[in-house]
């Protein structure tokens, strides 16, 4: 299920075809091919252009979050505060869009008064990656764990997000904000296109940059990547910075799209988040994981949600679902990994 | 060449009151290989992390090729040709053999803007290294997947990159299958073939005798013995380890 990470000289590989290798590192693909071929004989609507771009709507935003995610879990990290950092950055970035807080509910179509666009994206960015770089520093440098500092981002930036608008929405956004949300280029929606370019630029980065190379490094052996001279606490702050900036990136165009930012905005956004990071194949130990198997891992919990609401499946099995998924795709993993060092 | 390639002289290193090494005097040729032993405690370890630029020395000092150095920490002190072997390794195991070759050295190339690694050029560098160690380690595959003794050629290629002209080994056979020991002494009299000076740190007597070809003993801080190995024993040199014989 996990793509080996990159290698210049093609593997000679002594073993002969091995099916449970085969696929445990192609389950995920594999299992999001089915579950499509299902719900189009089931259903012959899902497959419509509109309904599979509906699909990948939805989908980029939580997988905007997961690229970062993926950036974070392969140093071995976790990043509990995206769902927070989501709707604080959302909300600063709106306030920016508006202007200030005085005409919070204004419908302005065409209006004036605000600020560019631009500026609020920047600030969406800026709170992101400030979130990110606050928790960063908290992990590297007063040494506490990944999941106690993010969870306490969890809270805090919620807080800070009530905290920040009342409690209410910032709603009522221009033509050209809600475009970056509501629009299309050809028929495809933009933050689909922006998903999928964030993608390919990651995995770019991950796999051809020496930066990459020592987020690998960091979540194999911390320890044996520090002796070689990889600055292993650049390396983790960077990528708590790099989950910061894709929870500003999302955020924009998710209020864009809502034509609102709200302090409730990602509630448990974490857990679908880092589902399909880790149902795509990246190992929550670190080191192991790929960009590739995070996009897998978003587009299988989002067709699966969109088939079964096609098919008047209750919500509630979706969920039971996929937890089943996630913990099946981990024992898939382990499984193999067993098996493998057994050889 | 007649200039010792590396001296301590009258060097001493004190942690507080504790002397964890006492005015040692310790030469270093031109493509030997010294093996270095001790029991526990006896100051192997400070002594290879002040020749490792890890630790500063107290008192005395230290040449280079005559010329005497100061190294300020470990990465000083690999810029003048002297690597580490760590006991583990220091290897990540969910990289290839060429990525943990290159790890914090990686090799780059331009494309416009971006510098991008050249896995190519790493990949060929890599299986020229595991050539010349005669090992059968493949650049491309994982580090988690291999015997002790290709892991240890993976961290020997390492020092291989720069010129480097001292090895310091620490317990390279202490973890791994008695096949692979044979492996691993290979590399060490194929490093010295090269030119490089190999210090061997082992509580393993044969290994020891099988490829140094100078002993030195430290006892509680003290250098205790400095001879050929041909004109000494296995019972003579765990004489000097324990105490039972004072010196030789």
């Amino acid at each position: 299920m996990t793509p080996a990470p990159p290698s210049a000289v093609p593997h000679s590989r002594a073993h002969p075809f091995d099916a449970i290798q085969f696929l445990a590192r192609y389950a995920a693909p594999l299992f999001l091919l089915l579950l499509v071929a299902i719900f189009a004989i089931l259903e012959p609507r899902f497959l419509h252009p509109l309904n599979i771009f509906n699909v990948l709507r939805q989908v980029s935003i939580a997988g905007l979050i997961a690229i970062g995610m993926t950036f974070v879990i392969l140093t071995a990290g976790i990043d509990l505060s995206v769902g927070s950092l989501l709707a604080l950055a959302g909300l600063v970035g709106a306030y920016v869009a508006k202007g200030g807080l005085d005409d919070r509910f204004a419908i302005a179509a065409g209006d004036a008064a605000g600020n560019p666009v631009i500026f609020a994206v920047l600030a969406a960015l800026a709170v992101g990656m400030a979130g990110g770089a606050l928790q960063g520093l908290a992990i590297t440098r007063l040494k506490v764990p990944p999941f106690v500092v993010t969870l306490g981002g969890l809270t805090a930036f919620r807080g800070a997000a009530l905290l920040f608008s009342g409690g209410g929405p910032i709603s009522g956004f221009t033509a050209d904000y809600a475009w970056w949300g509501q629009g299309r280029i050809s028929m495809v929606p933009v933050p689909v296109i922006i998903f999928v370019l964030a993608a390919l630029v990651a995995h770019l980065v991950l796999r051809y940059t020496a930066f990459g190379k020592h987020v690998y490094a960091t979540g194999g052996n911390a320890r044996a990547a520090a002796l070689n001279g990889v600055p292993i606490r650049r390396i983790v702050m960077l990528v708590y910075v790099i989950s910061g900036f894709f929870c500003g990136l999302a955020a924009f165009l998710l209020s864009a799209r809502l034509n609102s930012a709200e302090a409730v905005a990602g509630l448990s956004l974490e857990l679908t988040v880092i589902a399909s990071v880790v149902i795509g194949g990246t190992s929550l130990f670190g080191g192991v994981g790929s960009i590739f198997g995070t996009v897998v891992g978003a587009l299988l919990i989002g067709v699966l949600t969109n088939g079964l609401v096609l098919l008047n499946v209750s919500s509630f099995i979706q969920q039971i679902l996929i937890g089943v998924i996630l913990v099946a795709a981990v024992a898939l993993d382990q499984f193999a990994a067993t098996r493998r060092l057994a050889e | 060449m007649t200039e010792p390639l590396f001296e301590l002289r009258n060097v001493s290193k004190r942690f507080g009151a504790i002397h964890a090494i006492d005015d040692i005097d310790l030469t270093l040729g031109h493509g030997e290989v010294v093996g270095l032993m001790g029991d526990n405690g006896a100051g192997k370890s400070t002594l290879v992390r002040i020749i490792a630029g890890n630790f500063q020395p107290s008192e005395g000092e230290i040449a280079l090729e005559g010329q005497p150095v100061r190294f300020a920490d470990s990465a000083d002190a690999r810029n003048h040709g002297i690597e580490v072997v760590h006991q583990d390794l220091a290897l990540c195991d969910n990289l290839t053999a060429a990525d943990n070759v290159f790890l914090g050295r990686e090799l780059k190339r331009r494309i416009g803007p971006f510098r991008v690694l050249d896995y190519r050029a790493m990949s060929r560098r890599a299986a020229e290294l595991f050539a010349e160690l005669q090992s059968e380690t493949r650049p491309g595959d994982k580090v988690r997947m291999m015997s002790g003794g290709q892991r240890q050629a993976v961290a020997i290629a390492r020092t291989r990159l720069a010129e480097s002209k001292i090895v310091l080994m620490d317990e390279p056979t202490a973890a791994i299958s008695v096949r692979q020991v044979a492996q691993v002494l290979d590399l060490i009299k194929r490093l010295r073939d090269s030119g490089v000076t190999v210090v061997l740190i082992s509580h393993r007597m044969p290994d020891v005798f099988a490829v140094a070809e100078r002993l030195v003993v430290l006892r509680r801080g003290r250098k205790v013995a400095d001879k050929p190995i041909s004109a000494s024993s296995p019972e003579e040199a765990t004489g000097l380890i324990t105490g039972a014989l004072e010196t030789a």
